[in-house]
This record gives structure tokens, sequence and C-alpha cells, in this order.
């Protein structure tokens, strides 16, 4: 069934009582031509963009849990194209290219508010860095705005402008980024997925990847063994785990981050703010909850769920940038297990096993890339071809001395 | 993760003293090949469970330490000074 005005209205009319389910909840057939193992984001757009832009149908992602139950609904929601390496920017501005028409697209209301993304600056040194990042974007023909001071006060007064040790100098403002409603983006996927044919079977964990002369023939599931073609990995925090199955050895560590999310608030703050003193993000659900983050916990971790000094940590920061955040009461936090890579950057690429395709990598930024990063694996997956614009994210780009290092911060998992 | 590591030189102490360096790795011989090199540098075992990782006792005595740990349910198995863990992992190394 298609949404609409008129699909609304007409359901009205019937007392809402004939929706359909959004998707089926097939028993998994004996076999697919291609495997999707994890129903988070990136699994699920990669089977839509399968379906949808290459035509490979018969289609099945497998999700141990049920989907959305993974990163993809623990996020913060914040989607960008702000980098500045050449290995980066391109996919990313992909991303958010396709994150403008993604509603039409999917025929699902996913809540895509470009509010703008403001990082601000808190030295002349920092100026500089964000001056610099500012001109890359520009020179790959993204938008991005160097505010100061001033600008920035009309835009956000409530902010400590004065801090004795960190004052507010200006920002870096990318006027197309800003939030989407995570959940939903996980459901609109899943839904134009499984309206093109493609299998989405949840509560299923896959066990065990069964190889015959070198290749995968398919997956042991606690459904029992599912048969492929090629199998495709997109299982976020969990990909060590995953991959062992086939002794892949990867250049991952899983860590946890937290999210937080206040009582519903009157609109105060428009755009997403992120903190340049330390690693505290903030923005405004349409509910009028204040949704934010800081740091990770930095130990590895594969628990859902965070430390009480980070909790901490998360509301000093909050309280240095925006004092009248002490008054905020908050209602829930979360933690989320995620895939750091040695770089912080993501893996989109072939494995050393001929149908084994690999994803993952994505940190704690992979939400925003959850379009493109579906686009690119599907395009690979399809037609065994790098997409261009993930070219640089490869496996192999760590022993080749090509390392996609946005931060310059070194083989370091938990400082990415 | 448990908010209290027992630090061998300075007792039980609240965790953000310390900071985390990550996977206690040894260190591969100078002359070992670029393959041996990338593994130590990029490639990580990243178990679900058990877990050793090179703490810096920061806010203390500033030693290295090996803390010892399930990544999963948290428990704190042990903690040891880092100069000592090397030595006893190098010997059941050299005995393998
Ligand atoms: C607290 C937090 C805040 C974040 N904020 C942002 C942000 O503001 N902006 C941004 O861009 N990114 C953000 N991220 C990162 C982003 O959420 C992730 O990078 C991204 O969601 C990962 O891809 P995914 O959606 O496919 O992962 P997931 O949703 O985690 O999907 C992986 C799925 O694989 C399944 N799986 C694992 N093992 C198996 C198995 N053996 N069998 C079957 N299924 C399996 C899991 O159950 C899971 O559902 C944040 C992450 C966290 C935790
Ligand atoms: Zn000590």
């Amino acid at each position: 069934m298609r949404y609409s005005a008129y699909s609304i209205f007409k359901q009205a009319l019937s007392g809402n009582r004939l929706w359909k389910p959004a998707w089926r909840e097939p028993e998994p057939m004996p076999h697919y031509d291609v495997i999707i193992v994890g129903g988070g984001g990136h699994g699920l757009s990669t089977a839509y963009y399968l379906a949808k832009e290459f035509g490979i149908t018969n289609v099945a992602v497998i999700e141990k849990g049920y989907i959305g139950s993974g990163n993809v609904g623990r996020n913060t929601t914040i989607i960008r194209s702000n980098y500045m390496l050449e290995g980066n920017n391109p996919f990313y501005e992909l991303s958010l290219q396709l994150w403008e028409g993604l509603e039409q697209d999917f025929n699902y209301n996913a809540m895509v508010s470009q509010r703008g993304v403001l990082n601000l600056f808190h030295s002349d040194g920092q100026r500089d860095a964000y001056a610099r990042r500012g001109n890359g974007m520009r020179m790959h023909g993204v938008d991005a705005e160097l505010l100061d001071r001033e600008q920035v006060q009309r835009l956000a007064p409530y902010l400590n402008f004065d801090h004795a040790r960190f004052p507010i100098l200006g920002g870096l403002m990318q006027k197309r980024g800003g939030t989407v409603r995570h959940d939903a983006v996980a459901w609109g996927y899943a839904r134009g997925a499984d309206m093109r044919g493609v299998d989405i079977i949840q509560h299923c964990e896959v066990t065990g990847i069964r190889r015959e002369n070198g290749v995968v023939t398919g997956v042991e599931t606690t459904k029992g063994f599912i048969g492929c073609n090629k199998l495709a990995l997109a299982a976020a925090g969990n990909t060590t785990t995953v991959g062992r199955m086939a002794d892949l050895r990867l250049p991952i560590e899983t860590h946890v981050l937290q999210a937080f999310v206040s009582e519903g608030l009157k609109p105060v703050i428009d755009q997403v703010i992120t903190y340049g003193a330390g690693h505290f993000y903030i923005s405004q659900s349409d509910k009028g909850g204040l949704v934010f983050g800081a740091d990770i916990d930095y130990y590895s971790s594969y628990a859902q769920r965070g430390n009480l000094a980070t909790v901490e940590h998360t509301m000093q920061e909050g309280v240095s940038l925006i004092p009248g955040l002490s008054r905020a009461k908050v209602l829930r936090a979360w933690g989320g297990v995620m895939d750091m890579s040695m770089d912080g950057s993501p893996i989109i690429d072939r494995t050393s096993i001929d149908n084994l395709y690999l994803n993952c990598g994505w940190c704690y930024g992979g939400f925003k890339a959850t379009p493109a990063s579906g686009f690119c694996f599907a395009h690979l997956i399809a037609k065994n071809e790098t997409h261009h614009v993930s070219r640089f994210m490869r496996l192999d780009r760590f022993e080749r001395g090509y390392v996609l290092d946005e931060t310059g911060k070194g083989a370091q998992p938990n400082l990415h | 993760m448990a908010s209290l590591i027992t630090c061998p030189h300075c007792g039980t102490r609240p965790k953000e003293e310390f900071s985390i360096r990550g996977a206690a790795l040894r260190r591969p011989d100078p002359a070992a090949s670029d393959e041996v090199w990338q593994a130590y540098v990029y490639v990580r075992d990243n178990p679900k469970g058990r877990y050793q990782e090179y703490w810096h006792h920061a806010a203390g005595c500033r030693r290295w330490l090996v803390v010892e740990r399930d990544n999963f349910s948290h428990e704190v198995f042990g903690v040891v000074d880092a100069g000592g863990a090397a030595e006893t992992k190098s010997q059941a190394r050299a005995g393998e």
C-alpha cells in the first residue's frame, strides 16, 4: 500500500482498522541469491538498493533481534557531510543527497530535518582548523559557512559565550546537515525492501558460515541452515564475532557509546550544536526532548550499557556549554556497541573469500552514512565492482599504508 | 564496567583515575616482518569475553598496568603491573 494523504483519509473513514503491517514476517527459504547478516540501517538499506537499483530481489536480511534494535535505533540521529578528506567527503555528500530525496524515494516519513549542524570553536587554532575543513568541503562543492561569535550568538543566545577557559569564538555551519528519525529509517528501508520481495527474517541469529572449496555456501542460523550465492556482512558492533565464523581477522575493536534524552521542553535548540572544547553534541527532537551525547567509554565493551563516570562527564560537558541544561531532567539513557576501526573510517569491500562481502568500521558516525553505505555496498555485491565514492574504504588500506584517518589520531580505536 | 579498579601499587581506586590504551599486545621484535608489524598495529582479536588491556594509572602511581576483565559482564579478574605481566607473557610464549 502506498502511503499518501489520501490513504490516511481513507483509513480514517474505516476507523484505522484496515492498515496492513509494513512488512511480512516470512519463514526463511532454503536458498537466496544474497544473504545480508544484520538488520540495522546498513543491512536494510543494502537490501533496498539491491532490489530497487540493481534488480536483485531474491535476498534475505537476517537479524538476530528485531530490526532497529541495534545502533540504527540507538544513535543521536545526526546527519552531515562536513568531512575533509577526499576519501570521505564525496561519499558522505552522496549520502546527504540520498537523505534529501529519501522520503519520496521510499515513500515513508523519516522526518529528515535539515536544521543545520554547527561545530563551535574556542581558540584561534581551532578556528584555523575549521576554516580549513570548511574550505575542503567547499572545494568538493559542499556547503560550509564560517560564522563569527555574533552570528553564533544570534542563532543560540543561551550558549556559554564568556566561558573563562573555552569562550565561543564562532563556528563552522553546514546548513544542509541535520537530524533524521532513526527508527523510521530502519522501518522505511525494511518496508521498501519487503515490497520488492526481500525477506526480512527477524529473531534469527547467524551462528556459523558454511564454506566449501573456499567459497561460502550459506549460513547456519537458529532457524537452521540457509544457503546463498553471496553473503554480505553488516553486523556493526558484532562484526568481529560474525567475521570470525569465516576466519576473518579485522582492524576492529568493539566499544560502547551512550546517548541521553531529556524531558520534553519547548523549542529552544534549533540546530545540531557540537562543543569544540569537548566532544559534546546536542539537538532537540520534534517531541521536545534534548538528545545528546559525548565520548565513548574508552574500554572495549560488548555490553549495550555504559559507565556512570561517562554519564557524569557528558553532563559536565553539557552544562559547561549550556548552563541552563543543569535544570533539565534526563529521562532516558542507553548504550550501543560499535565497530571502532583503527583509522576511524569504515570498510566497504570484498574479502579474501570470493563471495563474502564486508561492510563495517562505522564507529559512531555510521547513521549519516546509511543511504550511501547501502547504495555502495549493493553496487559492490551486484557488480563485484567498487562504487567510485567508496573506493578509499578498502580493507587492505592498512597494510598498504593508505589509512583514511580524518582526525589524524593514529591506530588507536578508542580515540577516533 | 566496574567503577573501581584495584591498582597493585595504590589499592582500590575510581576508574576515572586511569586512561586506557587498548589491547595488551606484545610488541614484535624490531626486525620482525612487515606482516607481523601490520598485524600488531592494526589487527585485533576483539573477543567477546575475557580481554587484557593496558591501562595507565594516570592520576595515581603513573605505572602501566594490565587489566584483565570480561568486556561483556564487566567482571574484573585481575590487575597487574605491566612490567611483570610482559615477563610472564613472554615466558608463556617461549614455552608454547
Ligand atoms: C549512542 C550512539 C550514538 C550515535 N550517534 C550517531 C550520530 O549522531 N550520527 C551518526 O552518523 N552515527 C551515529 N552513531 C553510529 C551509528 O548508529 C552506527 O554507525 C550505525 O547505526 C551502524 O550501522 P547499522 O545501523 O547497520 O548497525 P546496527 O543497527 O547495530 O545493525 C547491526 C545489526 O546486526 C545484528 N547482528 C549482529 N550479529 C548478528 C548475528 N550473528 N546474526 C544476525 N544478526 C546479527 C544486530 O542485532 C544489529 O541489529 C551512533 C551510535 C551510537 C551507539
Ligand atoms: Zn597506581
